[in-house]
């Protein structure tokens, strides 16, 4: 029996995967077992199908459905060479070249299969966990150095000992996997790829902090990520990883998964706790923070999924060994994700410290349009645009915020030489202006008024007296925002601004057109 | 719709959503989508009746619905379309695939074609970012759009 890979990942899907594995299966019956893996990452291959063979398991792609004939003709069940084989498909430098600790199993193994997963390592971090105390447990991840890959890079091992050093007899472990930024999708392929990772990693933060139940906050525009969680859940539940108990332990968690509702708010921890409790999600004022009053007031961790993800492979091969990847202080590995006008996206998993050329021109080979560079936006829509000529910057949580930027949740959108940057910072006002909680001024009007500021910018209205009230407007909304989506939102605007002025002049876009 | 709760009456119906959650803690959203999923919006008559059976007032259940974007008030087209408009998609040109969409089927985002059969909804990422432009039809994932591989989607969707 020949055994096919072809991912369920919704990238994969988007672009033609289950129609790709039902010819697969219909061309090649009973001769082939098809298994729905997680993606490999390379999603400019997708759908990419994997052959396993004696030398190892061999990529084609992209295939598409009418292709699959032709391609069992000439050979694809043996690993035949072809114009779509790409070869082993763990040696291509893409592949070879990543550290892949949170990612490791993504896209190799089948998602929902416990067997795969012990197999591929699963579990010796919990087995770990469960066989010390919770104080050794906090002290392991402190070592490691991770920090928080939500966006803000706060210390996952000073937050879990204030949960465990906080008194009481109810505490929680929620995961933040409302993944909202855009050029962001680590988190969902981590949950459709690899759910028991997170599991895992989850069960483990709440022996160390002694919380008894924990909840996943899913974006509801992710609901193949729901659904896999879902039965990932119920598998765990049947095997004794959750539960009373968990591997014979005196440990007991219970896990579910709650859906957002379309908020992009509901990402910032306090509204997400605010959500989960049934509310709108309105900000709350810090302090008290999640540790010590979080859900239904209770002491709660609140991490992002890549942060948990992460924390199985610390236990399982120790926090030192995890801190000696990276540089400065931002240690271990982070999941970069290459998106937007870009020739090879996907996720490149890699310690810290790479530079951000390297992965946009390197690895991701530039953009798709096959025009320059002009800009990348890092750490999503709060996230500042870097010009091309920025490219030596390393991935760094500090060397990003020397240079004014910001890492956030590792996600880089390229974009070409046509882009139009004045109108990327009206964007990020008018995404402001939408999703706003509403709670505080500086953000739900400041974000109304830069959208009307930058349009009369653009269209030569007073234009230096409206570039100095756009100014001012930004500096309001940093310094009196209640979080940071009011106080972020300069971000993009000013970096635009400072690094392309031209496009702000009037008639910018119509000229650029012409062009 | 369920067949069985045909008969039912709105009432029964919603008390029996909120019953399928009564031992979640804050079931309001579970609640809520499952009104949702249960009629296919989550009409204003609904709201004294969650109220009612959740110890709420009717202000924080109304509070809830409209802050969220998913809860609508009236049902959608027999499609829904959404839109990706956020920023890796546009650097792919989704601003162009929006303009295309509008033209194509006539109306703007937001709206549902006079004919019931397409809502167009603009969503701000679906995590599909190096496939882009992506939109979601009817909930499954689509990438690499453009307004061919749009209409010829839909006019599959429509055979199926
Ligand atoms: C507007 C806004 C949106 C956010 N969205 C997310 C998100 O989608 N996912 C996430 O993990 N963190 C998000 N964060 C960061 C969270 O507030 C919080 O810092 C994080 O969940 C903590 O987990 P970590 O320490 O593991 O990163 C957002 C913050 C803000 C201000
Ligand atoms: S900054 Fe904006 S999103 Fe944050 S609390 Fe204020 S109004 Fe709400
Ligand atoms: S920006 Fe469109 S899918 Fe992420």
């Amino acid at each position: 029996m020949i055994t096919v890979f072809v991912p369920r990942d919704s990238a994969a899907v988007s672009v033609g995967a289950d129609e790709v594995a039902a010819a697969i299966q219909r061309e090649a019956g009973d001769a082939v077992r098809v298994v729905r893996n997680g993606s490999r990452g390379m999603l400019w291959l997708e759908p990419l199908v994997e052959v396993v063979t004696e030398r190892g398991r061999i990529g084609y792609g992209p295939v598409s459905p009418a292709a699959v004939p032709g391609l069992i003709e000439a050979g694809m069940l043996a690993g035949a060479d072809h114009e779509l084989c790409h070869g082993v498909v763990d040696e291509l430098p893409w592949m070879a070249e990543q550290q892949r600790l949170c990612f490791a199993r993504v896209g190799v193994i089948d998602p929902l299969s416990t067997d795969d997963y012990e197999a591929h390592g699963g579990l010796r971090g919990l087995r770990t966990a469960l066989e010390r105390d919770p104080a050794a447990v906090v002290a392991e991840v402190t070592e490691s150095g991770l920090r928080g890959r939500g966006g803000a890079g706060f210390p996952a091992g000073i937050k879990w000992k204030t949960v465990l050093d906080a008194q009481g007899p109810l505490k929680f472990v929620c995961c933040n996997a409302d993944e909202g930024d855009s050029g962001t999708f680590a988190d969902r392929m981590l949950m459709e790829g690899d759910p028991f990772c997170l599991i895992e990693g989850m069960t483990i933060a709440a022996h160390a902090v002694g919380a008894s139940e924990g909840y996943i906050y899913i974006r509801s525009e992710y609901p193949d990520a729901v659904s896999t969680m879902r039965r990932a859940i119920d598998i765990a539940y049947a095997h004794g990883w959750l539960g009373e108990n968990i591997l014979g332990s005196d440990t007991s968690f219970d896990l579910f998964v709650r859906v957002g509702a379309g908020a992009y708010i509901c990402g910032e921890e306090t509204s997400m706790l605010e959500s989960l409790e049934g509310k709108r999600g309105m900000v709350r004022s810090k302090p008290p923070i999640p540790a010590i009053t979080g859900l239904f007031g209770k002491p709660t961790v609140v991490n992002n999924v890549l942060t948990l993800a992460s924390v199985p492979a610390i236990l399982a091969d120790g926090g030192s060994a995890y801190a000696e990847l990276g540089v400065d202080r931002s240690r271990g590995t982070q999941v970069f994700q290459l998106a937007g006008n870009i020739a090879r996206g996907g996720v490149f998993e890699t310690a810290f410290g790479i530079t951000l050329g390297e992965l946009v021109d390197g690895y991701g080979g530039g953009t798709r349009s096959g025009r320059p560079v002009r800009a990348v936006q890092v750490g999503g829509p709060l996230g500042s645009y870097v010009p091309a000529g920025q490219f030596g910057l390393p991935m760094d949580y500090e060397a990003f915020a020397e240079a004014e930027a910001m890492l956030g949740h590792g996600g880089i959108v390229v974009f070409d030489d046509t882009v139009d940057m004045a109108a990327m910072a009206r964007f990020a006002m008018e995404f402001c202006a939408e999703e706003s909680c509403g709670k505080c001024t500086p953000c739900r009007v400041g974000a109304v008024r830069g959208v009307e500021v930058i349009d009369k910018i653009t269209g030569g209205d007073d234009r230096d007296g409206n570039l100095a009230l756009l100014n001012d407007l930004c500096e309001l909304m940093t310094d009196g925002s209640l979080c940071a989506m009011g106080g972020l939102t300069p971000n993009p605007v000013r970096s635009a601004l400072n690094h392309f002025p031209d496009d702000f002049s009037s008639g910018a876009a119509t000229q650029k057109e012409a062009t | 719709m369920a067949v069985e709760s045909a008969g039912a009456s709105v009432a029964e119906r919603v008390r029996a959503v909120v019953e399928a959650h009564r031992d979640e803690r804050g079931a309001l959203l579970p609640i809520l989508h499952g009104i949702q999923a249960e009629f296919g919006y989550i009409d204003p008559e609904v709201v004294p009746i969650l109220a009612a059976e959740l110890n709420l007032s009717r202000a924080d259940v109304h509070g809830v619905v409209t802050f969220y974007s998913d809860f609508r008030s009236e049902p959608a087209g027999a499609a829904t379309v959404r839109l990706c408009r956020a920023e890796a998609c546009q650097s792919v040109g989704a601003e162009k695939l929006v303009a295309d969409a509008e033209q194509v089927f006539g109306v703007k985002l937001g709206q549902t074609t006079p004919d019931g059969s397409v809502t167009l909804q603009q969503v701000f990422c679906l995590g599909n970012c190096a496939l882009g432009p992506a939109a979601q039809i009817n909930g499954r994932m689509y990438g690499r759009l453009d307004r061919t591989r749009l209409v010829e989607i839909l006019a599959k969707g429509a055979e199926a």
